[in-house]
């Protein structure tokens, strides 16, 4: 089956930074996989080039059959297909959790206003906040608001969905249930690629776990791969991590 | 009442009622610096870099120039070239001028000062940039634009004194109108001091209260 999302030897630099070096790897329909990696390994910046906030210099990457590295990409058409959500929420604090999802079912997909409100109910209780429909993003807690924002990029039902270090923000207690939502996401064959510091989530739900080093891909492998690394690079960031 | 000369309630109700036309010029000036402002904090924010270009000499050549000139330039100017406009017209255009200027560069600010991520997450649900604009940003940008705008509405207020001078009789000119007459300047200008005072003062007193607001908020 031919991948949904596949970078090929992708360059990114940012001034005389380079961030990504050569970087490749596909992610197949309903795969579940996590990127981990030291700061500035370049994971969070791979994540973000294939939702085409950065532009890279050098190499393709390909989402559900779009050419995301195309000046003309359809950008559009693009973040229909990709959902992305934040280590920083990023919720509209001026309008209810209701109002955070239904914006964009109504003023980019043109639902109707019950069709809109229908799909807000369901994702609502995918996340299990049903009953905070009509409270504020400040009303809720952190790991709240992380649902929010999860079930507001899942209402767009996009192909794939991309969490870039999510729970980093949260308190252990609250980095649970944001953990939980995304489990019952992968375990629903959604297809996810997370950046993500949880070894311990990432070893028992991922699919495989991409481990960056310095811009580069350095060693993939299943969950198993954490309990017996094979580069000394990856030994040492889980000594260190850990 | 020989100290107050000749002053009758004739010449107060008089006075009272010019405020009337401070406040239609006030308003008049308000809604179409707006309409402007508005258009000038699009130009200010676009990513074309022409359009900015066009706003910021715009807002820095406007900034610089005294509202007195605006006014002789509308009135006395274009008079001169066959377009005698109305006073009222005249200075209302003049300082739809003026004000668009500070409104867009006030309102620019207020965009601006939104959070970045506020733009990304929008872009990311496929919103265009106007969308984003319209849905996310200026409801946001709003709240923290009213305590400054209704505080450059007490300048507006107070500067529609100057289209005294190409004759729109409203507040001042009708202070001078009356002094012309009985000549009581003391009393005739402290009494027009009051009525823009009380005007301004409750005005400013919201715009303080709103920022306060905005400050406990974002603490």
């Amino acid at each position: 089956m031919s991948p949904i999302v596949s970078l090929q030897d992708v360059y990114k630099s940012f001034g005389s930074t380079q961030v990504l070096k050569g970087v490749s790897f596909e992610v197949a329909k309903g795969e579940m996989i996590a990127i981990i990696g030291a700061s500035g390994s370049g994971k969070s910046t791979a994540l973000r080039c294939i939702d085409r906030l950065e532009m890279i210099d050098k190499g393709t990457i390909e989402v559900a059959g779009i050419r995301v590295d195309s000046p003309s990409v359809d950008l559009k058409r693009l973040r229909l297909e990709v959902g992305i959500v934040f280590q920083s929420y990023n919720l509209f604090p001026h309008l209810t959790v209701k109002e955070n999802i239904m914006l964009a079912l109504r003023h980019v997909k043109k639902q109707s206003r019950a069709e809109a409100h229908a799909v807000t109910l369901r994702v609502l209780d995918q996340v299990g906040l049903r009953e905070k429909a009509d409270a504020y993003p400040e009303q809720l807690s952190g790991g709240q608001q992380q649902r929010v924002a999860i079930a507001r990029s899942l209402a767009m039902s996009p192909k794939v969905m991309l969490f870039d270090e999510v729970t980093s923000a949260l308190d252990p207690q609250l980095t649970g249930e944001v953990l939980r939502v995304m489990e019952d996401l992968a375990a629903g064959g959604m297809t996810m690629l997370l950046v993500t510091h949880e070894m311990a989530f990432a070893k028992r739900v991922a699919d495989r776990i991409i481990y960056m080093h310095q811009g580069k891909v350095w060693e993939v492998g299943e969950g198993s791969m954490l309990d017996a690394p094979k580069t000394p690079e990856l030994r040492a960031f889980l000594d260190n991590g850990l | 009442m020989t100290m107050f000369g000749s002053f009758t309630s004739i010449h107060f109700f008089y006075l009272v009622n010019s405020i009337g036309w401070t406040l239609v010029l006030s308003a008049l000036a308000f809604a179409l610096g707006a309409i402007g402002g508005f258009g000038v904090m699009l130009a200010r924010i676009s990513p074309r870099a022409w359009l900015r270009w066009i706003a910021i000499v715009y807002i820095e050549c406007i900034q610089g120039i005294p509202l007195l000139i605006l006014l002789f330039i509308v009135y006395f100017g274009l008079s001169v070239y066959g377009y005698s406009l109305p006073s009222l017209v005249a200075a209302g255009l003049a300082m739809m001028i003026y004000v668009a200027a500070y409104l867009g560069d006030i309102w620019r600010g207020c965009i601006d000062a939104m959070p970045k991520p506020q733009w990304e997450a929008s872009e990311c649900l496929a919103f265009s940039r106007w969308q984003t604009l319209r849905l996310v940003i200026i409801p946001q940008a709003v709240r923290l634009s009213l305590p400054p705008t209704v505080g450059f509405l007490v300048q507006i207020i107070k500067m529609t004194s100057l289209a005294s001078v190409i004759g729109f009789v409203e507040l001042t000119r009708a202070g001078q109108i009356i002094n012309n007459t009985i000549f009581q300047p003391f009393l005739i200008f402290s009494l027009v001091g009051v009525f823009y005072f009380a005007l301004c003062y409750p005005l400013s007193r919201w715009s303080e209260a709103m920022e306060k607001k905005l400050n406990v908020a974002n603490r």
